[in-house]
């Protein structure tokens, strides 16, 4: 019987080092591995010992597009052990600096990472000579996210303005307020990028996901909320254990996530929106329905319409927290150390972060935890992989390899995270 | 002119742009370190008229040893700057730009073979030699009427 090979060694258009690899003998799988190869980076063991005010700025440092992701997740984590509320005001500016990153996250990787895909682009290069326009409106758009990183955070990339307890000074109110021209452009400028990827010819694949985010019944959540899924769950943060673990796996650096019966779940934007999506602003839904989208969507490839959804969404949501800005009196709360154990969850542009601690009498870290987003949607990657595999397994090796590239990219997998992982090979017999 | 230097200061000689920034701003030239991904340099074409980027090559020359590009006048090889961020690089930078006509009017791109890409904050002897001479020589173009 033939064996067929698909290999990918580098993937492309994807945070950090990873690989593919499937081995077909006739119609029949053999293996289908997301490998990461990225190195270990040992995080929780070397938090060990440092004083758990540092943990915000030592994890921001697992990636440099989701820092916010760790600085709030470890910022909570830390409240909590301490036994300090942060302020309305603060938990705010929180929530503004959030959608500073999830715009520039979503916006790089659907218009310059994910949008060459669906046009048969091998790079981003292409698409700007293809569409110079829309190149033109993303690479503004994420500006506004950059822009929202500095002005709060005080640089663009691994913020140094956050603390646990809240801000080391609270933004001037007039830079704050001079966001709001750009925030308002771009409102209307997310929806029609969203619109004009919404004419995309979509792989039909659809799933039954187990949808697992943060909710919260007044507010799309970012940075607070119950771990629920769309079967039932419905925890507090602080269980999170009890309900998911994280094993090795040989053919990874990066723990696999599930769920306790074994079986994978799905993190990130269609979770999100499937979970949440009574708590969407009305723009966001009024464009998620132009766009065709239903109330629930399935098929991980439209992830990419989803992610421009809640990128119109962030934008409307920065807007209406720069309206009502002032300046936080306190910019932050006190944190006297003590012993303690604390959680910390929040939707990074990738799905749920958690964070758990705990200090001792000086305020050390004696246990730390990280389970970033990309761990755990892995065993869901190969799941949808050996799925699109089954499904297309007449398709030449260049067009099945492209396939299952682009089925990788839908996860906008952040590798150097999740080794806190892209390379691909197809064999076939 | 604006000097940037690009590359993750902690991955040993990819840290060699930001140790020529570094030690051209600490003689007061206009220059500053890059980080992130590639979109922010386009933002910095937009406001400024002639730059230097300086960024480390991983081609399988010698390391240290330069090359030089006039970024307006040619395409930069992709395959020389890939190492600097995984995602959108200094060459998606420099050619996005161009396809959207938005370079500025003068661009050269310095790039230094680097021959340590591991973790730590050291550069290796020949990129260190490569570094400071390349530095030398900036510091002359920039002196005024230099």
């Amino acid at each position: 019987m033939s064996e067929r090979v698909l290999q990918v060694d580098a993937l492309a258009r994807v945070e950090g080092e990873g690989a593919l690899y499937v081995r077909l003998k006739g119609n029949e799988i053999e293996k289908v591995e997301f490998r990461i190869f990225e190195p270990p980076r040992f995080f929780e063991a070397f938090l060990q010992g440092r004083d758990g005010h540092e943990a915000p700025d030592i994890t921001s440092r697992i990636c440099g597009i989701c820092p916010i992701a760790y600085i709030m997740g470890a910022s909570q984590a830390m409240e909590q052990a301490l036994g300090v509320a942060v302020t309305p005001e603060i938990h705010a500016l929180r929530r503004l600096i959030y959608c500073g990153e999830w715009i520039q996250s979503h916006v790089l990787h659907a218009a310059m990472l994910h949008a060459p895909d669906f046009l048969g682009l091998h790079d981003a290069i292409k698409i700007a000579e293809v569409d110079p326009e829309l190149v033109k409106t993303a690479l503004r758009l994420k500006k506004i996210g950059n822009s929202l990183m500095e002005v709060v955070g005080g640089r663009s990339v691994h913020p140094v303005n956050t603390r646990v307890g809240g801000f080391y000074s609270a933004p001037e109110k007039a830079r704050v307020k001079a966001l709001l021209g750009e925030l308002e452009w771009g409102i209307e400028a997310a929806r029609k990028v969203a619109l004009a990827f919404s004419q995309f010819d979509f792989p039909g694949d659809e799933h039954d996901y187990t949808f697992v985010s943060l909710k919260d019944p007044d507010t799309y959540a970012i940075c607070e909320g119950r771990l629920v899924s769309n079967r039932g769950l419905d925890i507090a943060v602080e269980t999170f254990n009890d309900h998911f673990f994280e094993e090795h796996v040989a053919r990874s650096n990066a723990l696999h996530g599930r769920m306790k019966d074994g079986s994978p779940y799905l993190v990130g934007p269609l979770a999100r929106y499937a979970n949440n999506y009574e708590q969407l602003s009305e723009g966001a839904k009024e464009t998620a329905d132009m766009c065709g989208l239903g109330r629930v969507v399935s098929n991980q490839y439209k992830s990419i319409l989803v992610r421009m959804v809640e990128t119109q969404y962030a934008l409307e949501e920065a807007a209406r927290i720069v309206r009502d800005y002032e300046e936080p009196k306190p910019s932050f709360v006190e944190t006297p150390p003590k012993a303690g154990e604390g959680h910390g969850c929040t939707e990074a542009p990738r799905g749920i972060c958690y964070h758990t601690y705990k200090l001792d009498g000086e305020g050390r870290i004696t246990h730390a935890q990280i389970v970033p987003p990309t761990s755990q949607n892995q065993p869901q990657i190969e799941a949808d992989l050996t799925r699109v595999v089954t499904a297309n397994m007449d398709m030449a090796d260049a067009d099945l390899q492209w396939l299952c590239e682009q089925t990788i990219r839908n996860y906008d997998p952040c590798i150097s995270c999740a080794t806190h992982f892209l390379k691909l090979t197809v064999e076939r017999n | 002119m604006l000097i940037v230097g690009i590359g993750n200061a902690f991955r040993s000689d990819d840290g060699v742009g930001p140790f020529v920034a570094d030690a051209l701003a600490a003689k007061g030239l206009p220059a500053l370190v890059h980080a992130g991904d590639g979109t922010g340099l386009i933002d910095l074409f937009e406001t400024h008229a002639a730059l230097v980027l300086v960024d480390a090559t991983r081609s399988g020359a010698a390391p240290g040893t330069l090359v030089t590009f006039d970024a307006v006048a040619q395409k930069l090889p992709a395959e020389l700057f890939h190492y600097s961020t995984h995602r959108f690089g200094l060459a998606e930078a420099v050619e996005t730009a161009r396809a959207l006509g938005s370079l500025p009017q003068s661009l050269t791109v310095h790039g230094i073979e680097g021959g340590d890409f591991g973790q730590g904050m050291r550069l290796s002897d020949p990129v260190k030699a490569a570094a400071d001479a390349l530095i030398e020589k900036l510091c002359e173009i920039s002196r005024p009427n230099g």
